[in-house]
């Protein structure tokens, strides 16, 4: 599914880029049917922060809420990219794990209950180190477990884009959607530089970043399962589509053999222009079950 | 990591609470609800140190307009006093609506 | 913090297996084989170091696209192959550099390949096999994830060699505006900072840590003695279920990761109001 293009709906579009991660899940389930779940006022916050002199989130940046998406139970975890760039922690890795495998007990007890994860995030937090990392692997059980049951689908929209070990859990999901100023990536362009040198990545070069770990380029090369504008009410219409839509058939992490034909034949002699990729994988890609 | 607490006088009781904010870099989160006993209570955890005079002037002058008999709890990453009283005013409206 | 040398996992993969290869097909970089372990038959993975690896930023023990791609192949084999019949162990013999950190390799969609390698170890584990990690070097950030960290059971040398973290000292450094004194300092008072394996096993996601005394040159009846951890670690996930759950069960992690378990049974509590 791709989007219309730009036009004079623009002026009266509603960001959903702009919306903190509590109104980006909210807006996402149908009207009056979601509530938080272990939100601020329950004060789980991380154990480890302020001993190092910053200042915790009541939420600790994960925002988790449960209700009805196109009428079936849904439950919502969103990062919030604003607080320690949507890093994973402790606190925030157990929310998004717990919620997932409480939609999994529902789901083996007959009341299907998918997942949508909104992922701004760099990765671990570093200040948790191992707990993050930990944190990030036992999500990605989780997902695994709740996907043969029920979609999981990624959305990000931006500005922080999913990235590090997070982008591992996106790679798992049922769905992604992005926005064109999402990205998705593995390792950031800063990282790549500070590893590789500028001549692998230079992370000042704006253009080739987009074009390497952007939503089109990523949507295009059939790594991204959908195309949105920045407007709420198509994100959240989108989301409803492919909530409605079930479990693929098959996951796009599980076309190995179709993935590892295709590493075999890139000439790895020189750096690529990364729009060969959307002539090469795109059309038969490895989207929505399609080998 | 400083904690500074102020407490005010307060004449109405509030019974809802409110939360309005994120805690991201020259921002802040205000967490409102009913104060415990009477008066109003103020709680605040800040990663800048050395300025708890400025807060008392910022929550003074909100104390000042308001009345309500209320436990905020602030944590802080660094925002102006123009960001705190605006957060402390979105709070509030959200707790009235 | 200790060198990566890149050797250790062929060391122990020869000793486990008493074999030295690639499967055929596979990439250099990445070791299988199937060989007798206790009462069952095994297979065994290990990533390795290879100079002539087709992608530049994979040639020095890095986990790549190709290495991510054959490990998910070897292990998606195991459980086509043993769909009707007993549930193989799987073994991930972890000494892994890092992720590779190249351009071609964000290009090609390297988080996809990683999670597919993921995707196939906790498959085989969410379909019954013993899947272990044995830890006897560097186990860093993404190349963890992708290979190793979805097993039922973790185990590591308790040796200054092996190391389990999310970013090398000087990059992580780098990246929280810290110097490295700093976060030395730090990573001895916050447990999961921490760059010692020592303080790792005090969170309590680790099964066992093992007392080897040259992990580089394992003696024979140090061989012997980590191929019956390994057999025990085994039987102990059979005896178990098959999610994650254990990492949160044992009393270190009762005590270490008590927010998380907060976090569960609140979650839990609040699941069904209204």
């Amino acid at each position: 599914m791709s989007s219309k293009g730009y036009s004079a709906d623009f002026i009266n579009r509603q960001s959903f880029i702009e919306l903190d991660a509590r109104a980006r899940a909210k807006a996402l389930f149908d009207e009056g049917t979601s509530r938080e779940l272990v939100g601020p006022f329950d004060r789980v916050e991380s154990p480890w922060l302020a001993m190092q002199g910053i200042t915790p989130q009541e939420d600790d940046g994960c925002v988790v809420m449960k209700g009805k998406i196109a009428g079936q139970a849904a439950v919502v975890v969103a990062l919030e990219g604003a607080f320690q760039g949507g890093s994973i922690g402790e606190v925030s890795g157990a929310k998004m794990t717990a919620a997932f495998d409480l939609a999994s007990a529902d789901s083996e007890k007959g009341l299907r209950t998918s997942a949508v994860m909104l992922l701004e995030t760099g990765g671990v937090r570093l200040q948790e180190a191992n707990l993050g990392l930990a944190a990030i692997a036992e999500l990605m059980g989780s997902i695994l477990a709740l996907r043969k049951y029920a979609p999981v689908i990624c959305l990000t929209a931006g500005t922080v884009g999913c990235f590090g070990g997070m982008s591992l859990a996106a790679g798992l999901a049922s769905y992604v959607v992005m926005t064109r100023e999402a990205r998705l990536g593995m390792n950031g362009p800063e990282v790549i530089e500070q590893e590789n040198g500028v001549e692998e990545f230079d992370s000042r070069d704006r253009a080739l970043i987009w074009a390497i770990h952007g939503g089109e380029q990523r949507y295009a090369m059939g790594l991204a399962d959908a195309l949105v504008d920045d407007d709420t009410p198509q994100v959240a219409d989108v989301i409803r589509h492919f909530t409605s839509k079930g479990v693929p058939a098959v996951h796009r992490s599980a076309q190995v053999e179709l993935y590892r034909g295709r590493l075999a034949t890139l000439d790895t002699s020189q750096q690529w222009d990364p729009k060969e990729f959307r002539a090469l994988w795109g059309t038969n890609g490895l989207g929505e079950g399609k080998r | 990591m400083e904690q500074i607490e102020l407490t005010y006088p307060a004449r109405r009781n509030v019974n809802k609470k409110a939360h309005v904010g994120v805690v991201g870099s020259g921002d802040l989160e205000v967490l409102l609800e009913p104060g415990e006993g009477e008066g109003a209570s103020v709680f605040i955890r800040t990663s800048v140190d050395g300025f708890r005079d400025t807060w008392k002037a910022v929550l003074d002058r909100f104390f000042a307009k308001y009345d309500g008999a209320v436990r905020i709890q602030i944590n802080d990453a660094g925002a102006t006093p123009g960001i705190v009283y605006l957060r402390l005013e979105q709070a509030v409206e959200e707790s009235e609506r | 913090m200790s060198e990566y040398t890149g050797i250790r996992g062929a060391v122990w993969f020869r000793s486990l297996t008493g074999q030295t290869s690639p499967m055929s097909g596979d990439t250099k970089s990445v070791l299988t084989a199937d060989a007798p372990l206790g009462n069952d038959h095994a297979r065994f993975l290990c990533v390795v170091p290879d100079s002539h690896a087709r992608f530049p930023c994979a040639r020095h023990g890095e986990v790549g696209l190709e290495e991510a791609a054959a490990l998910a192949t070897r292990v998606r084999e195991v459980i086509e192959h043993d769909k009707n019949t007993i549930k193989r162990p799987i073994i991930a013999i972890v000494d892994v550099k890092s992720q590779a950190y190249g351009r071609r390799e964000e290009t090609a969609g390297i988080f996809l390949a990683a999670a597919a390698a993921a995707d196939a170890y906790g498959s085989a584990r969410l379909a019954g096999h013993p899947v272990i990690a044995l830890v006897v070097g560097h186990a860093l950030s993404g190349a963890f994830l992708t290979h190793g960290y979805q097993a039922n059971r973790i185990l590591a040398f308790d040796d200054d060699g092996v190391m389990i973290h999310a970013m090398h000292e000087e990059a992580a450094a780098r990246v929280t505006r810290r110097s490295v004194d700093e976060l030395e300092k730090l990573a001895k008072e916050i447990a999961p900072m921490s760059y010692d394996i020592r303080d790792y096993a005090k969170l309590g996601l680790l099964h066992k840590l093992l007392h080897v005394e040259n992990p580089v040159k394992p003696l024979q009846h140090e061989i012997r003695n980590v191929q019956n951890e390994l057999v025990a670690a085994i039987a102990d996930a059979r005896s178990g279920p098959v999610d994650l759950r254990n990492r949160l069960e044992s009393t270190a992690a009762r005590e270490m990761r008590s927010a998380s378990l907060l976090v569960r049974s609140k979650l839990e509590a609040q699941w069904l109001e209204k």
